[in-house]
């Protein structure tokens, strides 16, 4: 056999050890997966990070930005839809606390609520596609812009199916309760994901 | 420890020494160097050569030595010392390292400042002065037929629409603040090159440039990027299109160098090579009359881009066509620039 | 008693009564079973290797003479586009993430990843993204390199650059998956005795892969949405004739791609630093300045990123900040190379296919190191960027070491996935055949860029020929070189010795359960008996054998009490001044 030998006189009390520590059986399966929500939002938030700086190259290279011809801006459909956008995040933390007390008619009346508030954002956010004087291909700004807002209405539109989700899901007795309620803060930590990188998305586009 | 052990570590730390030295100065893996600068940056390799040979000795010897020295034998079922780490020695390989890469850090960065890398001039892009050649480019071909620049048709003078800013090496501390002796616009297209000296108005296939003299490449490209590559000036500057960079050297060395498209630009990317001609300034001085007197303004030159040293041009004939490049770029590279 | 038999002894509860032999079809299923992803990620990765080496050869028959007479240039340029992105995407990272499957579960004493389902879902998207960049070979293949540069990437070939993008997100995506399990797998899943410093060195080289493929890959994904844009919708996010900047995508890309390269080497760092202990019978050398080192890897990896750009119009300032960076991350590399072969000196070590490779790996890997600090210096950049001198020195880090690295965890860890042996005398002729081959084909690519042939290209200089016919002969031996591999692999699996649980003798967890390990790996939660390299450790009194052990300061020497050891498990630690109280 290999390796030196072991002095059994000094592995006698380990062996008490090691006996003792087996008697710990495989724990319950932690839940990880809020963790790995958040891992996961870290590295989409990577993908905007990038886009964002991309878009602050392009305007840092561009002599005039926005290129000439590009038409102002309107602030107030995207100021109010803004404001909607903020306001559903405290409006779907409503709907957290409401299921941590096990209150399920209020988790769905939050819910509606968000996602009627999301609805309204993306309509805003159509809206002004349809009336805005440039396309996709006008110029640099342009296209920077529809790809900026489009993929962040995206992911909008992708946490209004989770949340619709589980709209459905609570129609379920006892599916959530004040233990038991993973979907109902994943939903709710993807909006205020989604809300974030609006604000960024706003204050890069509109404002600066 | 004994002392014929330490005897014999120094000896071999100096033989190692010694090997590492002789063989960073005789590798003898580089063209010759056409300019000072190119010499001082064969500098730079030597030395670090050097020490990667003693490194590279070193590790292998280790692993060399370790597989014959501390193999197992036969019949050995122990295991080897509890050694865990030592300190001391740890930070003596990091430390060493360190101050190694440090070095070659400073080095670097002198040769770097030497070859003109931090003239402030090079980072503007005030002379973007040459896209001319392509508002009249029209054919598609290997032997583009290329109107000398003419009355009618004078270097543009506005700047690319986007007047980005890309850094080349700019002047030699000593040139800082003046004009390159020779100036030459220098544009990259799906597969050639175009070398226009404004001066002059003459347009050639080949870069012909006087010894002894500073001079100044602006380059930009038509369509991709393009790399021009100069080996035995140790020089390389990528060509992008809409944007126009400087490259400014002093040949000394009269003679014939390849020059070689370096950055994927399409299937002939590897055919896209012509020549440097270092001349001296007299034969340089008639060259640039003989053509003077060729690009007659009725005169449409062709332009010989496929290289002299590829002796293999008959295979591209059938091609010429599907080489051209493409029609789409070639009419928004038209469109800004009006 | 030896360490092997104390730990398997503390771990004999643990030990399930049965093999846990799977039916051969079920690696073709949606199974969630670390162990069977990991062997699928492998498999799959080698198919994959084999196909991108077909390629390869195509490509070095090309190049054996000057004249383009073998394919025409644009398919030179598409098959080389794909060797690359095959070998990166479709081999080496699906490669680590099967090691990484299939070890880290069972190093850390957990019965599976964190989330099992997601584990099979990332590895189900890589099959099909690896046949959709294959079918772009039925359309026209992309032609602009793995680096895919605009604006030639949206102009030649359109329809495969799509294709290509779409294949590498659907890649990305999966990449991403399989980090957040692995992230989360050795961050919260780790036996309750297991803290940081004593995780096997393949976790900390893991915990640093993925944190970089968690912050890097989006930023690729989000270049590969603009250009796609550019492609597809005919924006000029990177087309400078509609007011974009080429630039800008280099950037995004290398933002990526710089770490990808550690995202490569990483795992087999960790590979080496499991594999070299336990075949020289010697602790490992400096645990913490190792694990230690991974995470300064990467972290630096992410702040070099425009080394690749030097000569794209950089400003100078720039140049020198990413120069200096770059630089500085030879340090802690050396650190790992000296560790590895400080563990080797003085060791009893075994000469087998295992450690051969892992020399191997060190010995071309370092030849890699040391042409990297090369091509970080500015200066000499400008002369050889985008040439073979790029290729040689690629290739030394890629395939030099983690090639050589993946081929010395198959040796190693062979016996534990499958159950059976390896052939040891084929594994030498195999070793032997690769290391001639590999340094025949690619140090003469050194000297072929340092002479002026740039790089990508079909046809080249005729002054260069007998070089490159020299690289050409030694790549047909490096495709020789797979096939004692491949038969060696194919015929023990069906028909090898038996292995039984650690034929090693290692000391690590994934060694205390059975060959191949039992469904759920451990029936209890195992415990680390000993540290997962305390080798040699029996007499104390051996400690003043060793060399600059009499140093005054007890924790500064080499002994086990050096600061530098993976720390002891407090509670069930064998020696009795190595346990510390529970608080
Ligand atoms: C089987 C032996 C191999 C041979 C003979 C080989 C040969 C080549 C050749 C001839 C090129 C083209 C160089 C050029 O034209 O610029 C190339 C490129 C490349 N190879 Fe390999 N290679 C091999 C294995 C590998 C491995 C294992 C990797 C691992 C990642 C790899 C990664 C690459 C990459 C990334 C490129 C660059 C592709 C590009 O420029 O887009 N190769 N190889
Ligand atoms: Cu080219
Ligand atoms: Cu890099």
């Amino acid at each position: 056999m290999q390796g030196s030998t072991i002095d059994p006189s000094k592995t006698v009390v380990n062996y008490h050890h090691a006996a003792a520590a087996t008697d710990s059986h495989h724990e319950e399966h932690h839940d990880f997966r809020i963790l790995g929500l958040i891992v996961f939002l870290i590295a989409e938030g990577m993908i905007f990070m990038g886009l964002f700086i991309a878009y602050l190259t392009f305007r840092a290279v561009t002599p005039n930005w926005p290129p000439e011809g590009t038409p102002r801006l309107e602030l107030l459909l995207p100021g109010i839809n803004t404001t909607i956008l903020i306001a559903s995040s405290f409006v779907i933390h409503k709907a957290d606390a409401a299921v941590k007390q096990n209150n399920i008619s209020g988790l769905r009346t939050w819910f509606i609520a968000t996602a009627l508030m999301g609805a309204v954002f993306l309509g805003g956010q159509l809206y002004e596609y349809w009336h805005l004087e440039f396309g996709l291909k006008t110029n640099i700004f342009a296209s920077t812009f529809y790809v900026l807002t489009g993929f962040h209405g995206l992911h909008v539109t992708f946490g209004l199916l989770l949340i619709l989700a589980v709209l459905w899901r609570s129609l379920k007795p006892n599916h959530y309760n004040s233990e038991k309620h993973f979907g109902v803060e994943a939903a709710e930590i993807y909006w205020h994901f989604v809300d974030v990188v609006w604000i960024i998305l706003f204050f890069l586009l509109y404002i600066l | 420890m004994n002392i014929p052990n330490t005897i014999l570590a120094m000896l071999v730390g100096i033989l190692l020494t010694l090997v590492s030295l002789w063989y960073g100065q005789n590798h003898g893996l580089l063209p010759v160097a056409a300019s000072d600068e190119a010499a001082q940056v064969d500098g730079l390799f030597n030395t670090m050569m050097t020490v990667a040979t003693g490194l590279f000795i070193i590790v292998q010897g280790t692993l060399v030595i370790a597989a014959i020295r501390f193999r197992k034998r036969k019949g050995d079922n122990t295991d080897g010392p509890p050694v865990h780490g030592n300190v001391p020695l740890e930070i003596l390989w990091t430390a060493l390292p360190a101050v190694v890469v440090a070095w070659i850090s400073i080095y670097s960065f002198e040769v770097y400042n030497a070859m003109g890398g931090f003239d402030p001039m090079a980072a503007g892009d005030s002379h973007a002065a040459h896209m001319s050649a392509s508002s009249k480019m029209r054919g598609a071909a290997i032997a583009a037929p290329l109107p000398a620049a003419d009355a009618e048709n004078p270097p543009a003078s506005a700047p690319s629409p986007n007047n980005l800013i890309a850094v080349g090496v700019g002047a030699s501390p000593a040139n800082r603040g003046q004009n390159a002796d020779v100036s030459v616009n220098v544009t990259g297209l799906q597969y050639a090159w175009i070398f226009n000296y404004p001066d002059s108005n003459v347009s050639s296939g080949e870069l012909h440039l006087p010894a002894g003299k500073e001079a100044q490449l602006n380059i930009s490209a038509m369509d991709v990027l393009h790399a021009i590559w100069i080996p035995e000036l140790r020089l390389k500057q990528d060509a992008i299109p809409g944007r126009t960079v400087e490259l400014r050297f002093t040949p000394r060395r009269v003679g014939e160098y390849p020059l070689r498209c370096a950055e994927l630009c399409g299937s002939y990317h590897g055919s896209m090579a012509t020549k440097l001609i270092v001349q001296t300034p007299e034969d340089y001085a008639s060259w640039l009359q003989s053509q003077q007197v060729a690009s007659n303004p009725s005169l449409e030159k062709a332009v010989a881009v496929n290289p002299g040293n590829l002796s293999d041009s008959d295979f591209l004939a059938p091609y010429t066509t599907e080489m051209g490049m493409n029609p789409e770029t070639l009419h928004q590279i038209h469109h800004t620039h009006h | 008693m030896t360490q092997a038999e104390l730990q398997a002894t503390a771990n004999t509860p643990t030990h399930s009564p049965e093999p846990g032999q799977r039916k051969w079809w079920e690696y073709f299923t949606f199974n969630t079973d670390h162990k069977v992803i990991g062997i699928q990620y492998l498999v799959t990765g080698f198919f994959f290797y084999l196909i991108g080496g077909v390629l390869a050869s195509a490509m070095r028959t090309e190049l054996a003479t000057p004249a383009p007479d073998f394919v025409t240039p644009e398919l030179y340029n598409g098959i080389m586009t794909l060797h690359g992105t095959i070998m990166i995407f479709m081999w080496i990272i699906p490669a680590g993430a099967g090691f990484a499957n299939f070890l880290i579960p069972l190093m850390i004493g957990a019965r599976d990843m964190a989330f099992p389902r997601l584990n099979a879902v990332a590895f189900w998207i890589v099959p099909p993204a690896g046949i959709l960049l294959l079918t772009s070979f039925f359309v026209k293949p992309p032609e602009a390199g793995w680096t895919s540069y605009p604006p030639l990437s949206e102009t030649a070939s359109k329809a495969g650059e799509f294709i290509w993008i779409l294949s590498v997100l659907l890649f990305g995506t999966a990449s991403i998956l399989g980090a957040i399990n692995f992230l989360i797998t050795i961050l919260k899943m780790r036996i309750p005795s297991m803290g940081f410093n004593q995780m096997p060195l393949f976790c900390w080289a893991m915990l640093a892969t993925s944190g970089l493929i968690l912050i890097g890959t989006p930023v690729l994904a989000g270049a590969l949405i603009l250009l796609a844009f550019d492609i597809v919708a005919g924006t000029a996010f990177f087309n400078p004739t509609g007011g974009g900047d080429p630039i800008v995508y280099q950037h995004m890309f290398w933002f990526y791609s710089h770490p990808a390269v550690y995202i490569m080497v990483l795992p087999f760092f960790g590979v080496a630093s499991e594999v070299i202990p336990v075949h020289s019978r010697k602790p490992i050398f400096g645990y913490r300045a190792i694990a230690y080192s991974s995470l300064a890897i990467s972290f630096l990896g992410l702040i070099v990123w425009a080394h690749h750009m030097f000569t794209s119009g950089t400003p100078a300032w720039l140049r020198m900040f990413f120069m200096i960076a770059t630089m500085v991350i030879a340090v802690p590399t050396g650190i790992k190379v000296f560790s590895w072969l400080a563990t080797m000196w003085g060791g009893k070590i075994r000469l087998n296919s295992t450690m051969l490779f892992a020399m191997g790996f060190i010995s071309t890997f370092v030849v890699g190191g040391l042409t990297g600090v090369m091509v970080a210096s500015v200066p000499f950049d400008l002369h050889v960027h985008d040439t073979y001198f790029v290729v040689a020195h690629l290739h030394y880090v890629l395939f030099g070491g983690s090639v050589f690295g993946i081929y010395a965890a198959i040796y190693h860890w062979f016996p534990k996935m499958t159950g059976r042996m390896l052939n040891e005398p084929w594994g030498i002729v195999h070793f032997v055949l690769t290391y001639v081959g590999f340094n025949l084909t690619f140090l003469p690519m050194h000297e072929l860029g340092l002479l002026g042939m740039p790089r990508r290209v079909a046809m080249y200089d005729p002054q260069f020929a007998h070089i490159n016919l020299i690289c050409t002969i030694g790549s047909y031996l490096l495709a020789v070189s797979t096939i004692p591999f491949l038969v060696n692999a194919i015929w023990s699996w069906v028909a090898g010795p038996k292995a039984g649980d650690n034929p090693w003798q290692a000391l690590t967890l994934e060694w205390m359960t059975t060959s191949p390990p039992a469904i759920e790996n451990f029936e209890i939660l195992p415990v680390l008996d000993i540290g997962p390299y305390d080798y040699g450790m029996g007499d104390r009194s051996t400690e003043v054998d060793v060399p600059f052990s009499e140093a005054k300061e007890p924790v500064l020497s080499a002994g086990p009490s050096s600061v530098l050891r993976a720390d002891p498990d407090p509670s069930v630690a064998v020696n009795p001044s190595d346990r510390q109280p529970e608080e």
